[in-house]
């Protein structure tokens, strides 16, 4: 399968700004789109609830009211992303058993080197990843 | 009157592609056992082979999380709302501990993680 992640680059710039507070801690967050979309618009960075260097958790609550209000929107989980903070951005073998959402671009960001962006995408779809290209695009939403 | 569940995309491949279902139950344990006798294998992905509520689910009564409300003896009324969701989880666990939890025994492994965690 070939595809790609178009995403905004103020929405790019938000998630790892994101990560980079939460470091050395790993962080995590949803980027919502229309259904079918496939646009990635609407950011919510979501509290780890596992607060680990190594693990992240959605809150089970705080997952329940979001996914709700998408519902409501008729929205749907665009994009999903974490931080790595030691190791690279490629999901590891925990992200892709728990990996869920088959519709949704798994983001990974690398926040090992302070000064150095590492931003990769996946599709995770029944155990297999497949990496896809980042298209970062300026200024569509307000992220 | 019945109980609503709402189904996550990713076991929609058991419900025909419905995104609601209904089904009957004191618990959620009969709820689970009633819908697996119409949409074979659902059990299977909510109820670890040990018996025990699978990590990979969150399961709501409402708007509360069923782990907190006794798992699988979660009580059950006519007209209640479950909500099934994907747990979003994972990280860049070491070696050891990311082959614990895809082993057997993973369920204990991530539940140790999660009291870890609060």
């Amino acid at each position: 399968m070939n595809s790609v992640l178009t995403i905004d680059s103020a929405i790019v710039k938000a998630i790892v700004a994101h990560a980079r507070r939460d470091h050395p801690d790993e962080a995590c967050g949803v980027v919502t789109g229309p259904i079918g979309s496939d646009v990635p618009t609407r950011h919510i960075p979501m509290d780890n609830a596992a607060r680990s260097m190594t693990f992240y958790e959605f809150d089970s609550m705080e997952q329940l009211r979001v996914w709700r209000e998408m519902d409501d929107n008729d929205e749907e989980p665009v994009v999903i992303y974490h931080s790595h903070t030691a190791t690279e951005a490629y999901p590891s073998r925990t992200d892709v058993s728990f990996a869920g959402e088959p519709g949704a671009h798994y983001l990974l960001v690398s926040t090992r080197e302070p000064d150095v962006e590492e931003i990769r995408s996946f599709r995770i779809v029944d155990g297999v990843v497949t990496e896809e290209e980042v298209n970062i695009v300026d200024a569509t939403v307000d992220a | 009157m019945a109980i609503e569940v709402r189904v996550p995309t990713i076991l929609r491949s058991y419900t025909g592609g419905s995104k609601v279902v209904e089904g009957s139950g004191d618990t959620l344990s009969g709820l689970i056992d009633d819908l697996d006798s119409r949409h074979n294998g659902f059990k299977g992905r909510l109820i670890t082979p040990e018996g025990g509520l699978h990590r990979f689910v969150n399961i709501y009564v409402n708007d509360e999380d069923v782990r907190f409300l006794g798992a699988l003896d979660a009580k059950l009324n006519d007209g209640d709302s479950v909500t099934i969701l994907p747990a979003v989880a994972g990280g860049a666990l070491g070696f050891a501990a990311a082959a614990a939890l895809l082993g057997p025994s993973h369920r204990s492994a991530a539940t140790r993680k999660r009291t870890e965690g609060r």
